[in-house]
């Protein structure tokens, strides 16, 4: 919607609005381009968007991330602007980690929890300016936000279709961003932000991403959207740039050992099941939390779990005999005690190595760390064969890249 | 003379469940049904050529899927068909829809206020949590807190171990659900009144409560409960009208051996030696048996059917004051085309959901004010639906029935009689309405029913017109419903039981009332259940 018909009111807008009943399924703004790139027509939902599975083979995708350079549509992911003078401390109350150690031009990986301490949604913190930051993340908290805002001068904004976000990943990333005239955009360091001009306004380039390669997220309003893909495209025509969907970029994070919500634990505000929410401790995520910063939610209910010793479970990266992957198998103790379930799993092409991420019930996965086996049953032609594989607990990530992390980064 | 082994007085859905269980545990069952035709609330009639009615219930999701599986009722010709969502059509020419596609209704919402339409995913989270807690209590009979049997200990201990299995926040969020006001409770997670408005609906429905009376957080529960095909909290249409629903469970009833006889009123419930031994009609027949169960409201059962002389005084005292207050009328309207709703987008699904026109809580309040007064709201609360848009089998192509669900509308007009003058006045208000945001409705009409609580008092035979056999507020439900002591479907009379919904879990197209006493009524009987399912676990 441009200025022209920008409604003159809130009724108007409401009005305006009517019509997204014809897409029930929203476009992202680099529909266009996707939909000319694709060859399989292998769409899917993404929190209402329509999003590719994959464009045009899943196996060649992922090679274009660990190999050259993918762009991936991550412009679903929901967003929120928190904007105020008390935006800091409003955050600092909201999330795990310490914002007062986060300083401008730089994002961190966080998670919230309610006041049981149970994690409402993990996500990305930006920050943005002194008092101007954005939050992206899988589900939606609206009104969690605004009603944690209460006595914080702070303003909050639902902002996912406003803004357009790519993901720019793979070795030969950075190259393309130079190619492309970002000039000084070598001097980025992971978890770094800045701003560059593009198309008589700004692109926001973070080095962050969700493969554990070296990569970019770049965000633009919607309206430079399509210029910006350009921008990259024609930039990365010597590097071996390809667009891709989501099957090729899921094996990459579970190679480099993150989390999704709601696949690999279930958020609190979304369970049914009072036995299915998780605190950090439990998914892994125990680092995020910091006791020595001031009160944040969740704090008390967090540290009690720790001295009292009441965590139930425990999240394990595990390695498993063979090459079936394992996914949603059972995990089991010496072979027939129950101790957990296998969230993601995969055969890595990377590590050679046939890995997955596990929600153990402790004391499985802490006191008793071996003779861990997964049960996997593999349909082949019509007929299950049942295996039981020897698991071992390893450390995530399972692929472990230079490139991810040097600066300034390398060219291919 | 005929004998039976059951006698069930009224043929409502819950009266043919029971009967249907009943018969093919090998019992004689005979059906005594008012009117010509079975079905009670639950019926589909043709009183204009060519035109189908659900003429008092008209949307089906409560009804057990165990009973439809347990009586067969697929093969004797019951289908449900899930609809797709509804609307609220403002005063200012918008509307709010609700859709099937959660994206599509969280932009719908968000079109009035985007952290509604996210604050919607913790409202049904919590909402769909309090289901779990309570749907398995349907089809189980409350337990008598006041006798000591070891069944109802350990019914007790059931309750007290799903009630542990919370967390301390969902306790006291259930003790609050239970006795809040539907009001109160929607302020706690929206902002936005129409968005509001339309979902307190549901907690008002077929209750003489205001959106602001305490109470009416659990009414909505109890319509959020049912299931289409384990689409839990979808709702649907019965395929052929509500009557499709008694028309299957009499054809599975009479295929099992079991007997009807319509135009057979029953005039008194007999007993003798405190206990029964059958009853007589109207027309003087008497009619022998050893069990009676009475499918009528515990008003009529026991303060028109049975002689009084033979019922404990508190006993009495007690049904006296059940609650059970006429509060709503119903409107069907045979329509020559379809009406257009110029407010709605072309193509909407709205159109063949429920649609509303109140907007606010408030004017909902308002419209409750005037039954307190004695009066039919003059700015009514109507819940209306077409299921001729999903279901070709009720009129011809082209034409269509408007069922209109209308509330509230009070037992007598200012303390006296209903009259044909004040039902006509009353079907105006109705029409009237619609016609506002409808124009030309009018003129579409072919045909009209209209039921005030006297006519759904004379023809049903509800008391008040009460359309769930009393209100479904904390203080008649579990084992307070009817009657304390009495909540395991027996009576005071030995051998004479009630399976209607006055009892336990209550109204609604449920069939759970009529399923639970069957099985009390085996259990006295010494027999097993063969065919009763247990109820689906809630996994």
């Amino acid at each position: 919607m441009n200025a022209l018909t920008k409604p003159a009111n809130a009724t108007d807008a409401r009005r305006a609005a009517r019509s997204h009943i014809l897409t029930p399924r929203l476009e992202t703004p680099f529909h266009p381009r996707l939909a000319a790139l694709d060859e399989v027509n292998d769409w899917y939902n993404w929190a209402g968007y329509k999003a590719p599975h994959a464009l045009f083979d899943e196996e060649l995708e992922y090679f274009a991330i660990r190999s050259t350079a993918a762009l991936f549509d991550i412009s679903p992911m929901v967003k929120y602007r928190i904007a105020g003078a008390d935006a800091e401390r409003y955050l600092n109350r909201l999330t795990l980690r310490d914002v007062r150690k986060l300083p401008v031009g730089r994002v961190h990986y966080t998670a919230w929890c309610d006041d049981d301490g149970h994690v409402l949604d993990d996500g990305t913190l930006f920050r943005l300016g002194e008092q101007e930051f954005r939050l992206c993340c899988q589900e939606r908290h609206l009104s969690w936000l605004l009603d944690s805002a209460f006595g914080f001068t702070v303003e909050i904004h639902e902002e996912t279709e406003a803004i357009a976000g790519v993901a720019l990943q793979g070795p030969t990333s950075y190259a393309v961003l130079a190619e492309a005239g970002f000039a000084g955009v070598e001097r980025l360091k992971p978890f770094d932000i800045a701003t560059f001009a593009h198309d008589g306004g700004t692109v926001t380039i973070s080095r962050t991403g969700f493969t554990g390669d070296l990569g970019y997220e770049l965000f633009v309003p919607r309206q430079t959207a399509l210029s910006l893909w350009d921008r990259l495209w024609t930039a990365g025509d010597g590097h071996g740039i390809r667009a891709i969907g989501y099957a090729a970029l899921n094996r990459t994070r579970i190679e480099a050992g993150f989390i999704v919500a709601n696949a690999d634990f279930v958020t609190a505000e979304g369970a049914l099941r009072a036995d299915r929410v998780r605190l950090p401790d439990e998914i892994g995520l125990d680092w995020l939390v910091d006791p020595d910063k001031p009160n944040f939610n969740g704090r008390r209910a967090v540290l009690d779990a720790r001295r009292n010793q009441t965590l139930r479970h425990v999240l394990v990266g595990l390695e498993i005999e063979g090459n079936v992957p394992a996914e949603h198998a059972i995990v089991y103790h010496r072979g027939k005690r129950e101790a957990g379930l296998v969230t993601a799993a995969i055969w890595s092409p990377t590590a050679k190595r046939n890995i997955a991420i596990a929600s153990l019930t402790r004391p499985y996965g802490t006191r008793f760390v071996d003779d861990l086996w997964v049960e996997i049953y593999a349909m082949r032609e019509l007929k299950y064969q049942k295996m039981m594989k020897r698991a071992k607990i390893v450390p995530r990530p399972f692929v472990k890249l230079a490139r991810r992390t040097a600066t300034p980064p390398g060219l291919r | 003379m005929q004998r039976y082994d059951v006698l069930v007085v009224g043929g409502g859905h819950n009266g043919l469940v029971t009967a249907g269980y009943l018969q093919r545990a090998g019992l004689k069952v005979a059906v005594l049904e008012k009117n010509g035709w079975v079905g009670g609330a639950a019926t589909s009639r043709e009183l204009t050529p060519g035109f189908l009615y659900s003429n008092c219930s008209y949307v089906c999701s409560l009804f057990r899927p165990e009973i439809m599986r347990d009586l067969e009722l697929p093969r004797h010709g019951l289908q449900v068909v899930a609809y797709e969502g509804g609307a609220v059509l403002t005063r200012d020419g918008d509307y709010l829809a609700s859709y099937r596609d959660h994206d599509s209704h969280r932009r719908e919402f968000a079109r009035y206020s985007k952290r509604d339409a996210e604050a919607y995913e913790r409202y049904a989270r919590d909402v769909t949590r309090q289901c779990r807690f309570i749907q398995p209590l349907l089809m189980r009979t409350a337990p008598d807190p006041f006798g000591f049997r070891p069944r109802d200990i350990a019914e007790l201990l059931y309750l007290a171990r799903k009630f542990g299995e919370f967390s301390p926040g969902e306790m006291a969020q259930t003790l609050r659900f239970w006795t809040m006001s539907i009001s109160d409770f929607l302020d706690e997670y929206f902002e936005t009144d129409v968005i509001k408005a339309y979902l307190a609906i549901s907690g008002i429905i077929g209750t003489a409560l205001g959106p602001m009376s305490p109470g009416t957080a659990y009414v909505l529960l109890h319509h959020y409960m049912g299931e289409v095909d384990g689409s839990v909290g979808a709702w649907g249409y019965a395929r052929g009208g509500m009557g499709a629903v008694t028309q299957a469970l009499a054809s599975s009833f009479l295929a099992a051996g079991g007997t009807i006889r319509t135009d057979a009123e029953v005039a008194r419930i007999f007993s003798r030696g405190g206990r029964t031994t059958g009853v007589v009609l109207e027309s003087g027949e008497e009619i022998r048996a050893k069990l009676v169960v009475s499918n009528a409201d515990v008003k009529r059962t026991f303060l028109k059917l049975v002689d009084e002389a033979d019922l404990p005084e508190h006993f009495v005292h007690r049904v006296r004051h059940f609650k059970m207050r006429g509060s709503s009328g119903k409107v069907n309207i045979a329509l020559d085309s379809l009406p257009e709703f110029p407010a709605l987008p072309k193509g909407s699904s709205c159109i063949r959901g429920d649609l509303h026109f109140t907007d606010s809580i408030e004017r909902m309040e308002r419209a409750y004010d005037d039954w307190k007064a004695g009066r039919w709201s003059a700015d009514p609360m109507l819940d209306t639906m077409i299921p001729t848009t999903l279901d070709p089998t009720m009129t011809s192509p082209g034409k269509h029935f408007m069922s209109c669900f209308v509330q509230y509308c009070p037992p007598k007009v200012e303390g006296r009689d209903w009259t044909d003058a004040d039902r006509a006045a009353f079907a105006e208000t109705v029409v009237g309405q619609i016609s506002d945001y409808s124009p030309g409705f009018r003129d579409r009409i072919v045909h009209m029913e209209v039921r005030t609580p006297r006519e759904l008092e004379a023809e049903v035979g509800l008391t008040e017109g009460n359309i769930f056999q009393g209100e479904l507020t904390f203080d008649q439900l579990l084992f307070n419903r009817p009657v304390p002591g009495y909540a395991q479907y027996r009576s005071p009379i030995a051998g004479l039981y009630i399976c209607g919904s006055s009892t336990h879990p209550g109204g609604g197209v449920m069939g759970a009332p009529g399923r639970n006493a069957a099985m009390e009524i085996l259990r006295d009987l010494k027999r097993s259940p063969e065919k009763m399912s247990n109820a689906h676990d809630v996994i």
